[in-house]
């Protein structure tokens, strides 16, 4: 519960601020003629509808695994809840996602400085690290179910299945839009002109690492910590 | 933000808004099929919407024929009814009100309201449609498979739906949630759209604050879907996996049929937690483009602006903040902690005052306005005494103590059936009388439409208002027959066969709505362009009906508010909110 309290908070607060900045409150709302702040027909001249999306998506899916954390900790409490020992690969995978996050980062810095080669190498090596991440979930898995840990039986199981195929899920729609970027970056001379897509890659390869961050100290039995930190943002 | 003023008879500058790249269509199939245009999208949408609501309609007469003469038709068994209730309450709420008004009316109104050329992802636009379209499909297919639809009551509350005693146990059941998926999936595509166009894609001039109502509405309920939709995604995915897979995040162990079943531990109030947290915006999902259309409505056949338009905004968002934390007060009688009851009944109390203040607007809009009653205006008129009796029924249930003795009653019923059944439905056909000059080019006629309201106004009272009595009497809802029981005296049967007689004649009646609607096509009058003189953006269009990319060469520029009614001092009636103000003209 507590956990979808920082999560609204987070919400409101962001459509807050907008609403304010926008001037809900003024109180010239009446007035005729043109109104020099809406000139630019966006409110976010500097974003991009395409990163204005992204951003409104990200709460959509960032909602989601809300969700099921606060399922999590609501269904913990039971006495059939046996959290499994996690494989030592998760590790590992861990350690690749966060590779591909700071090079999908070292991509777009690249395309901003127009440095093609090395743009193309980071897109690639963002595309093989997030594949070896996905191919190690699944060696994880695997592991599990030899050791007799099913989908059923364990809560504490069935929940590490559940969030290792949606955040799989989720880096497979990342990766077909990675692939398509790096496609563009091979037909378009100027990195540049690609840095937009990367940039929106870039964001949502770093919420993925931030919510698999999340899961994954779910899953190794230190939810206790994140319930504590929010019930102190929310205190 | 800037504080520059321009004055108003200073020279505008010209639109500095950026030209969208327009996705343009060579052939007819990309013209009228697979069209990302949200013109032809919101038509799609909503033919698919009604299509399917008038299986639901359908339905409903299933359900009442049982109520009223139970065992007349031999194939209503306990079976087909409990699937009927189901299905009649799942695509109503979900597949019928929430596509129209949101995948129907957003897709038309928004671009064209807030001068933007289309939505601003048109090929997500139309991948959202057609993945709607495959979780109809895919929801009506559970009629043709062994064993038939889900019978789980449109809550789908496990253990009991996913168990062998229910019907549609085999497939049914699988397929709802497989439908269910896919709707939210497809909404979201659409959803992002509705949001970001709004954000994104105003036409020069077009503030927030000088926005219709309408699209305030729509706007918003679109934030709430994307934010309360997760709920029913991750409720969905977790009951199929406890049916499929055999885990068990909902399912307690339990025997059935002396037989042990594999599941242990789970919690089915969690998964009243999660579809709640779903289901209670989902009402105001429902309602707020309700409103805002109404108080387009209103103020357009009112011939006056609308009575605290910036309250009313105000309004609009503090329904939508406070509907994400009121879903407790349908699990009052769960055996919840009674500090979350008292909690959730405070907040449901709470919603009541943004929500009165609307009602209150719309009858000070009325005030000593110029009245036409026109088609659209008398269902504007009926969804506000509607609501208002629905609204006030739910003060009653939101308190724990008074929704106890009557929660699952036809209290209950004959509740949420005013207040996001007919009223939400009065609003969809105004709004189709009102803008169907715009889609068209052409006006309903004006006699079947009075018909068709005043007998469908009349009879959905006549149905729903006995049934609160029944209610009251603990006639409970849900049971496929009553049988010899003693607190429930004959008048009550009698009561049941006169409401089922109404909801025959009422539903009949629509097919008067659809001649009109057919019919108008080719022989309504020719409306023009305005025919309503109304103010706001999306009837300035250059053309009627409006050509792919709305606006011609140029896009429009915005001076004002939408509600230019009658304004002191001006020449005419009505000032659209694209026409530059006149020198030396004082005008608000």
């Amino acid at each position: 519960m507590s956990f979808m309290g920082v999560f609204f908070l987070f919400i409101y607060s962001v459509m807050g601020l907008y609403l304010w900045q926008q001037g809900i409150l003024r109180s010239d709302w009446l007035k005729e003629g043109d109104v020099a702040y809406a000139s630019s027909g966006s409110d976010f001249p500097s974003l991009s509808p395409q990163k204005v999306g992204l951003l409104v998506f990200l709460s959509t899916a960032g909602c989601v695994f809300s969700l099921l954390i606060a399922a999590y900790f609501m269904r913990q409490g039971s006495p059939d809840w046996q959290l499994p020992e996690m494989p030592s690969i998760l590790w590992l995978n861990y350690f690749l996602l966060v590779v591909s996050s700071c090079s999908i980062q070292a991509a777009y810095y690249s395309a901003l400085k127009n440095h093609d080669i090395q743009l193309k190498n980071w897109l690639l090596v963002t595309g093989a690290s997030s594949l070896l991440f996905l191919m190690g979930q699944l060696v994880a898995a695997n592991e599990l179910q030899n050791l007799g840990v099913y989908t059923y039986g364990n809560p504490a199981a069935s929940f590490f299945y559940l969030f290792t195929t949606l955040h799989a899920l989720h880096l497979v729609g990342g990766l077909v839009a990675l692939f398509r970027t790096i496609r563009k970056s091979y037909r378009q001379a100027l990195g540049n002109l690609i840095a937009p897509s990367v940039e929106l890659c870039a964001i949502y390869w770093h919420f993925l690492l931030f919510i698999w961050t999340l899961l994954f100290m779910l899953l190794l039995g230190k939810g206790d910590a994140l319930g504590v930190i929010c019930r102190r943002v929310l205190a | 933000m800037s504080d520059i003023t321009i004055k108003p008879d200073e020279q505008v500058p010209p639109a500095e808004v950026p030209e969208m790249e327009l996705f343009h269509s060579h052939s007819w199939w990309t013209t009228y099929v697979f069209s990302q245009d949200a013109k032809v999208i919101a038509i799609q949408y909503a033919a698919t919407a009604i299509s399917i609501g008038v299986l639901a309609l359908i339905l409903s007469w299933i359900i009442r024929i049982q109520l009223a003469f139970p065992g007349a038709v031999s194939f209503i068994d306990s079976q087909v009814y409990y699937q009927s209730v189901t299905m009649h309450g799942m695509i109503m709420v979900v597949y019928m009100l929430t596509a129209i008004l949101l995948g129907g009316f957003g897709n038309y109104l928004i671009p064209l309201m807030v001068g933007a050329r289309d939505m601003v992802f048109p090929f997500v636009n139309m991948l959202s449609y057609w993945i709607y379209l495959l979780a109809t499909l895919v929801l009506a297919t559970s009629y043709l498979v062994p064993g038939g639809p889900t019978g789980a009551g449109w809550t789908l509350y496990p253990p009991q739906s996913i168990l062998t005693g229910t019907p549609g146990y085999d497939y049914g059941i699988i397929m709802m949630l497989v439908s269910l998926i896919l709707f939210i999936v497809g909404f979201t595509m659409g959803g992002l759209n509705y949001v970001v166009t709004v954000l994104q894609a105003r036409a020069r001039g077009m503030t927030l604050m000088r926005m219709p109502l309408t699209v305030w509405g729509i706007f918003t309920a679109a934030v709430l879907a994307l934010l309360a939709f997760p709920g029913l995604f991750v409720a969905c995915v977790m009951l199929l996996l406890d049916r499929l897979a055999g885990t068990s995040f909902f399912m307690p162990a339990i025997v059935e049929f002396g037989e042990h079943k594999n599941y242990n531990g789970g919690s089915p109030i969690l998964f009243q937690h999660l579809f709640w947290f779903f289901g209670h915006p989902e009402v105001y999902i429902v309602a707020l483009p309700a409103f805002g259309v109404v108080s387009d409505i209103i103020s357009v056949h009112a011939r006056k602006n609308i009575f605290g338009y910036r309250m009313m905004v105000w309004a609009i968002v503090a329904i939508g903040v406070l509907s994400l934390v009121v879903w407790g007060h349908h699990m009052y009688v769960s055996g919840m902690d009674p500090t979350f009851g008292f909690f959730f009944a405070i907040t449901t109390l709470a919603i009541a005052v943004p929500t009165a203040l609307k009602v209150y607007n719309w009858v000070l809009t009325l005030w000593r306005a110029d009245i036409h009653f026109t088609t659209p205006m008398l269902f504007a008129l009926g969804f506000l005494v509607t609501f208002l009796n629905g609204g006030i029924t739910g003060l009653y249930l939101g308190n724990v103590i008074v929704d106890v003795p009557l929660s699952a009653t036809l209290f209950v019923v004959a509740h949420f059936h005013m207040v996001m059944g007919i009223a939400p439905v009065l609003v969809i056909f105004g709004a189709i009388y009102h803008w169907y000059p715009k889609i068209t080019g052409r006006m309903m006629n004006e006699t079947l439409g009075k018909i068709h309201f005043w007998i469908t106004f009349v009879g959905a009272y006549a149905i729903f208002f006995p049934m609160h009595y029944l209610g009251l009497l603990g006639i409970p809802r849900r049971f496929y027959e009553m049988g010899q029981t003693a607190f429930v005296p004959d008048s009550a049967h009698t009561l049941n066969i006169f409401i089922t007689v109404m909801a025959l004649v009422v539903g009949f009646v629509q097919f008067i709505f659809f001649y009109n609607l057919f019919h108008s096509l080719k022989n309504g009058k020719p409306s023009g362009g305005n025919p309503w003189r109304a103010a706001s953006l999306e009837w300035q269009t250059p053309e009627t009906p409006p050509g792919h990319g709305n606006w011609g060469e140029t896009l429009p520029v915005v001076y004002r508010w939408p509600y230019a009614y009658s304004v002191p001092g001006a020449n005419q009636d009505y000032l659209p909110q694209n026409m530059p103000p006149i020198k030396g003209e004082h005008i608000i």
